[in-house]
């Protein structure tokens, strides 16, 4: 298929398309992926939306400077293997990134047509292009350089080091990656729900990387099972690369949140997503019982938006938000708030907990809480809620989930010293560079930034992934004096 | 997939399973614990290393059969293997020359007690232990307690063997006996556990427990294992398992570990019915 000829006007006429979706009503019992792809079709038609702009500022918009224009001119010339190989040149795992990136904050952000139109739907197209690579089976191996003898341990698979691990591997070094968990893949395993990225797709992603002669070792936790400094004095590693994520839920600290039934975000979703506690007892992990409760999650980012709608599938009565600012401030993708409320999720906003109550046998049963306003922008420039007097209420629920965020796992920063961690437990490193205080270490993902998204942590690897080439081989440009 | 090298009952639904794990053999302390998981559908629960063979790369774990995964695990053979084993995790105990020290195993919490009576003898103590059980075939390890004691006792509920009552009484009789106590660690269910706080608290023992809350990953990323000690909520994976005695709110604890109870049970009547259909066949 080649593109058909078309005006200028023509192709500014064509409305953006939607990427069909499972209807609500039907999605919310079950755990299947809301968005359904799009055709082929669908597909050339969006991509000839794209005016290829001489200077296309959607790659600057894009963290890892996908080819956008590129990838999607393929597209709509109906080259889709050719769209997806071009992807490939600058992100590894597109099926991923096109399910979970924010893009309207980044490369549709960034889009010309976003002025007057509406942006080219990039996201779906990348999904689209990795989805048809994948499928048809022909998915083309990158070419990996001869061996350079140099190893190097990625610790923790998730975006930031299964990225690293891939360019590093391509680059001819022997890269050995290190997970915790009994399961690959970090928070895209544990914390992303099955109905917003399907766990088949990330284990063909870890296929690829397998297949390249990334060696995996699970059971793996690093600080405990095998310190960083044993991995260059015992093992024999050149370099070490740390992207553990942000592992150690923030609780709020307020009244009763030990009662059973309070839970945070990571635990009520690993148990869901990777223990399967949805199918117990086939699955021998159990998880709270949410049929025909009330649960209420607690926060406004895309975790609470996963545990709510999880809570909801689990077939929760009256699945909540609580959330202290407005539908404005809420840092959840405006997609998944948008699916959220068409599930019927209830959103409880400008509300703040101040206790959870319980019975005798302090199982939960209430949250006190706060009616909040909006103040004056704080630090993070959104406006600051305060609590209005005298305006107390209880809300019934038989669950709780926390999902205010994450604090930094004290594991790596126990067992080694010598790297250098903020005041919040972050790893300190060099933004050009990943590169630690500790000589060959380097570091990110969550670990150095905080919580933060999927294709931040895919950059920070393939940045880490550069570095660690350049001082290894020794072509470095005295990045390692810092 | 990790080999059991050996399974042997020690005492009735008491099993020892020795595994095959090199780097976990080389690297425990006591007072630590390993997440292990028997199969595919498993479930992942922490249980604390009872010994260890770091030439051999082999760990041990001390089993009593309570809900469906225990009972999975003690009708594994030498032979059979295991989906996963991770570890070791938590901090390990801390360890020093308190003086006189009291080790104090309650049932199968026993095997718990029984590393850390070791590494408190290699650091010089005076090591007494207790050792309580129900009734007498449901004592374990009492060679192995003797081996590492300066003076070594049992208990048992019913009298049927060594001293005729509970670990806190023959601790208090201990105390009233006039010795000195600097240090006591007491594993075991959570009653006897609170019970130790409350006979060593007036005399402002030094008190040491060792918590088992629910737990999923272990390395501190769900929150799941939070316990209250000292009014603060702390993770007994990354920040325990061992905690002040006097500070353990052992309420919420118990509490916190009811929390599957219902689901526990279902597990455990559905494996029992498999069981007794494999009989059959």
């Amino acid at each position: 298929m080649s593109e058909k000829k078309i005006t200028a006007k023509e192709r500014l006429a064509i409305p953006r398309q939607e990427m069909p979706a499972q209807n609500p009503a039907e999605r919310i019992h079950n755990f299947n992926e809301v968005h359904l792809g799009y055709s082929p079709e669908t597909a050339q038609m969006e991509a000839m939306r794209c005016i290829q702009c001489k200077d296309p500022v959607c790659i600057k918009g894009c963290p890892v400077n996908i080819k956008i224009d590129q990838f999607i001119k393929l597209i709509a010339e109906g080259d889709f293997l050719g769209a997806a190989r071009k992807i490939k040149e600058d992100n590894v795992l597109p099926a991923i990134c096109g399910r979970v990136c924010p893009q309207e904050d980044q490369c549709e952000k960034t889009c010309v047509l976003t002025k007057k139109y509406t942006p080219v739907a990039i996201g779906n197209l990348e999904r689209f292009a990795a989805d048809y690579e994948r499928e048809s089976g022909n998915v083309e191996l990158p070419l990996v350089k001869p061996s350079t003898g140099k190893k190097v341990a990625v610790i923790g698979s998730g975006p930031a080091g299964l990225s690293c691990a891939n360019d590093l591997i391509q680059l001819g070094h022997a890269v050995t990656v290190f997970e915790a968990l009994h399961e690959l893949g970090g928070v895209l395993m544990y914390g992303i729900p099955e109905f917003r990225l399907p766990k088949e797709i990330v284990r063909a992603e870890l296929e690829g990387l397998k297949k390249l002669g990334v060696q995996f070792v699970t059971n793996s936790v690093v600080g405990r099972s095998v310190t960083v400094d044993e991995l260059f004095e015992e093992e024999g590693f050149d370099a070490v690369f740390i992207g553990v994520g942000a592992g150690l839920p923030w609780f709020m600290g307020i009244a009763g949140e030990n009662l059973l039934g309070v839970y945070s975000a990571n635990e009520f979703l690993t148990r869901v997503n990777l223990m399967k506690s949805y199918d117990f007892p086939v699955h021998d992990t159990p998880v709270f019982n949410c049929k025909g409760k009330n649960v209420a999650v607690f926060g406004g980012g895309n975790t609470a938006m996963d545990a709510v709608r999880t809570a909801k599938r689990l077939g929760a009565e009256h699945a909540y938000i609580v959330y202290r600012r407005s539908l404005a401030e809420m840092p959840a993708r405006e997609e998944e708030i948008h699916h959220a409320q068409k599930e019927g999720i209830e959103f409880m906003l400008l509300m703040n907990p101040v206790e959870f109550i319980g019975n005798d046998q302090q199982w939960l049963t209430g949250v006190k809480l706060l009616r909040m306003e909006l103040g004056e922008p704080d630090d993070s420039g959104r406006r600051k809620p305060v609590p209005v007097p005298g305006s107390e209420l209880i809300l019934p629920i038989d669950m709780a989930v926390i999902s205010i965020g994450n604090g930094s796992n004290p594991l790596i920063k126990q067992t080694t010293p010598d790297i250098e961690v903020s005041r919040k437990d972050t790893i300190v490193v060099d933004i050009n560079t990943m590169a630690t205080s500790k000589e060959n270490v380097y570091a990110g993902g969550d670990i150095v930034t905080g919580g933060a998204t999927v294709i931040l942590a895919m950059g920070a690897g393939r940045t880490a992934a550069k570095a660690i080439h350049e001082k290894l081989m020794g072509t470095s440009q005295g990045f390692e004096e810092w | 997939m990790y080999k059991i090298v050996s399974a042997i009952f020690l005492a009735e639904n008491i099993k020892k399973i020795e595994i095959e794990a090199p780097r976990i053999a080389k690297k425990r302390k006591a007072g630590q614990f390993v997440m292990l998981r028997v199969n595919e559908n498993g479930e992942r629960v922490p249980l604390t290393i009872a010994g260890s063979d770091p030439e051999k790369g082999t760990i041990s774990i001390i089993v009593q059969g309570m809900g469906k995964t225990t009972r999975e695990l003690n009708s594994k053979e030498a032979g059979d293997t295991i989906s996963d084993i991770v570890g070791p995790l938590g901090t390990p105990s801390h360890i020093e020359n308190f003086g006189t020290a009291v080790s104090i195993g309650g049932g199968v919490g026993t095997a718990i007690a029984y590393p850390t009576a070791v590494a408190l003898k290699e650091a010089g103590n005076y090591v007494i232990t207790i050792n309580g059980a129900r009734t007498k075939d449901l004592v374990i390890l009492e060679n192995e307690m003797k081996a590492v004691s300066d003076e070594a006792y049992i208990t048992t509920d019913d009298g049927s063997y060594g001293f005729h009552g509970f670990v806190t009484q023959k601790l208090q009789e201990l105390i009233d006996s006039g010795k000195k106590i600097d240090f006591v660690l007491a594993i075991g269910p959570i009653p006897m556990m609170k019970a130790v706080a409350e006979v060593t608290r007036p005399y402002g023992i030094r008190t040491v427990v060792s918590l088992n809350p629910v737990m999923i990953d272990g390395t501190g990323m769900c929150g799941g294992c939070r316990v209250t000690v000292g009014g603060e909520t702390r993770f007994a994976c990354v920040d325990g398992p061992e905690f002040d005695a006097h500070q353990v709110d052992f309420r919420n604890l118990s509490d916190r570990n009811k929390l599957y109870l219902a689901e526990e049970k279902q597990s455990n009547e559905t494996f029992s019915h498999r069981c007794r259909l494999g009989d059959r066949n």
